[in-house]
């Protein structure tokens, strides 16, 4: 055995390799098992000290609080570490490759929060006068200007806070243009391979949605979408798809499909959330998208998920250009004017109405512009090939050990496996799951699309170096080999080494509890009362 | 009393000019467990095909399609509270709906117990 100077060993040799011990805080080693706030934190307690104002005038007559509201307080450094104890259980694009397909959760480049932290943009308020935020209104006009460019589109409605209020925006402003041509049609047409979300805004709004079928390849079948657009022709208000689709694939129909919907005064609206795919090989608008939008949070590298928020813009092609909703920016000889009321339109703007009660996700629009302006359109092109380069090594790394649902074709920026590899082993797509997570991953997307059974959908985005993608591969193929082993342990009962072991999902959706309550304080035995 | 199921694994079985409709085992089995189901309200008018009820699993959502015209007559509201009862009895005691038979003719469209048995097969 090694020892130092003072004769302490420097390793542990054999002793206690398996042992473990069970502690008394419940903590294991570095891994803190953090209560709730509600459960150490106290009313009492505040990390402030602020003097009563006495001379402050309420303004809000019977609304004025007059009970406590029973927050649970702690000191500051009592805060700080309740919250990095909990952001160490975090799993995060900071902490490695986060291959959630459909979701595109890149990198977030720490010059865009350099510039989103710059004061002129971060200390602005939506409610202060318009003439002292030229910059602002420059800067969103800029960001707007980049993403009619890359998408080939005449307007764009920025206010937006992510996908699936853009696609309720497309659709609002699609359902304007019916109405200003007096039409009212009452179909929204959705490909099976679309967004979830897609066939929940249509619906939002009242539209009746029409399943299309995919073929065998897990495009859109053009026959199936011909027969149903003669089936209710003069009633069909749009077509929703997303391209490239949930199964990672290329819509290769998709000028014919655009081509059919406006044949039947129709609108396309395309679901931008895998834009990130094509940004500089392709334009949107050139396909026949009449609206799009554009997750900044997914292409553009803004933050995504729990620290978002998310931002959404929609493109408009120039016949729904009119509609876009307030508030909106429009160019004149003097400058930018940011045109927040109806009466300030003018001749030929339409606005549907207003999406958000102010302009948007400005610190998203300040990152966005960040990532746009810093990678130029070159680099904005090479980030797409990238991100399909890697989900194809991706594939091209698994697809002689797991299955895929259309063949060994090129995907684009996601890979998409069903669960047939798994047959007979005993483990589901949740096991395989589960198992990634005690290898140190978070999984990739599973059970969706629905279009396949068991499907696990990876997307590796393009800034995983090979190093990363061939531990990764490497992983899997481990797993994989582990489940026709037959190790089903490794499985059945993972995760085994994460925080928490497997939650109990269907009593989660059944009952869930969403309130914290305080439990009834425990009885005390005598025993326990010595 | 005959059972007839549909490609969209509902089963119905008719009596007269009244049916019961429920999901399939294979249905059940490949939703995983159930944890929400959305019912019509009695009196409502299906057609053929008409998104009827809604099952959500912890795995996905899905619709559960009138297999036949008619009109809603009764829905099974203790599945509103206990949805666990789609995985337990599927083909018995968590029916759906009681529907009538708007048009017998349609039921030509479904198959009997062996052609799906057959149809599954095939899945």
């Amino acid at each position: 055995m090694s020892m130092n100077t003072q004769g302490r060993p420097t390793a542990a040799g054999d002793v206690g390799e398996t042992f473990r011990p069970k502690t008394f805080t419940g903590n294991r080693g570095l891994d803190m098992e953090e209560p709730l706030i509600f459960e150490f934190g106290s009313l009492e307690t505040t990390g402030v000290d602020l003097d009563e104002d006495e001379s402050a005038e309420f303004e809000l007559g019977g609304f004025k609080r007059t009970a406590e509201i029973g927050l649970a307080g702690l000191a500051e450094p009592e805060a700080m570490r309740h919250y990095v104890r909990l952001s160490r259980n975090n799993y995060a694009i900071d902490s490695g490759l986060y291959p959630l397909g459909s979701c595109t959760m890149k990198h977030n480049p720490r010059l865009n929060e350099k510039m989103a932290r710059l004061p002129g943009f971060a200390d602005i308020h939506p409610l202060q006068p318009v003439s002292s935020v030229p910059g602002a209104l420059d800067l969103i006009d800029e960001l707007a200007h980049w993403l009619m460019v890359s998408t080939n589109t005449s307007a764009v409605a920025m206010s937006p806070k992510a996908g699936a209020h853009g696609e309720l925006c497309g659709m609002m402003a699609i359902k304007a243009a019916h109405t200003a041509a007096g039409r009212d049609p009452k179909i929204v047409l959705v490909p099976e391979s679309a967004h979830g979300t897609n066939p929940a805004t249509a619906a939002l709004l009242g539209y009746k949605v029409v399943s299309i079928e995919a073929k065998d390849d897990g495009t859109v079948d053009l026959d199936a979408l011909k027969k149903t657009i003669a089936e209710h022709e003069g009633n069909i208000a749009g077509i929703m798809l997303t391209n490239p689709n949930t199964c990672g694939l290329f819509e290769r129909d998709v000028k014919q499909i655009a081509d059919l919907i406006h044949e039947a005064d129709a609108y396309f609206y395309c679901d931008g959330a895998n834009f990130n795919a094509i940004v500089g090989k392709a334009r949107p608008g050139d396909l026949g998208v009449d609206a799009m939008h554009i997750n900044l949070h997914k292409t553009f590298s803004t933050p995504h998920g729990g620290g978002g928020p998310g931002s959404g813009p929609v493109v408009l092609s120039e016949r729904l250009a009119p509609f876009a909703p307030l508030p909106f920016i429009r160019k004149t000889d003097k400058g930018l004017e940011l045109v927040e009321t109806e009466a300030a339109t003018k001749d030929g703007e339409q606005p549907f109405g207003r999406m958000t009660a102010f302009h948007g996700q400005m610190g998203m629009y300040v990152r966005a512009l960040s990532y746009m302006m810093s990678h130029g359109s070159d680099g904005l092109r090479q980030a797409s090939e990238d991100a399909v380069l890697n989900a194809n090594y991706v594939r091209v790394g698994l697809q002689d050990l797991m299955s895929l649902p259309f063949g060994e074709r090129p995907c684009m920026h996601e890979v998409l496996f069903d669960d047939s590899f798994l047959k007979d082993t005993g483990v589901t797509t949740l096991d395989f799951a589960k198992a990634m997570i005690d290898e140190g991953y978070h999984p990739m997307t599973m059970y969706f699309p629905l279009v396949v059974h068991g499907a696990m959908l990876i997307e590796p985005t393009e800034s995983e170096s090979r190093a990363a993608l061939d531990l990764f591969v490497a992983t899997m193929r481990d797993l994989v080999m582990s489940a026709k082993r037959g190790e089903t342990e490794r499985f059945s009962g993972a995760p085994y080494l994460a925080p928490r072991r497997r939650l109990d999902e269907t009593g989660a959706a059944r009952k869930p509890v969403l309130k914290w309550t305080e439990p009834a304080p425990a009885e005390v035995t005598p025993a326990a009362a010595e | 009393m005959t059972t007839y199921y549909s490609k969209d694994h509902e089963w119905i079985a008719v009596d007269g000019d009244s049916a019961t409709i429920g999901i399939t085992t294979y249905a059940q089995e490949q939703l995983g467990d159930v944890v929400y189901v959305e019912l019509p309200e009695a009196g409502k008018a299906l057609s053929q095909g008409d998104e009827a009820a809604v099952v959500e699993s912890v795995k996905a959502a899905s619709e559960v399609y009138a297999p036949i015209d008619g009109e809603v007559v009764e829905a099974n509201e203790a599945l509103v509270d206990e949805p666990a009862k789609v995985n337990e009895d599927p083909e018995g005691a968590a029916w759906f709906i009681k529907m009538t038979v708007g048009n017998s003719d349609q039921l030509s469209d479904l198959m009997d117990e062996a052609a799906y048995k057959a149809y599954v097969e095939t899945l």
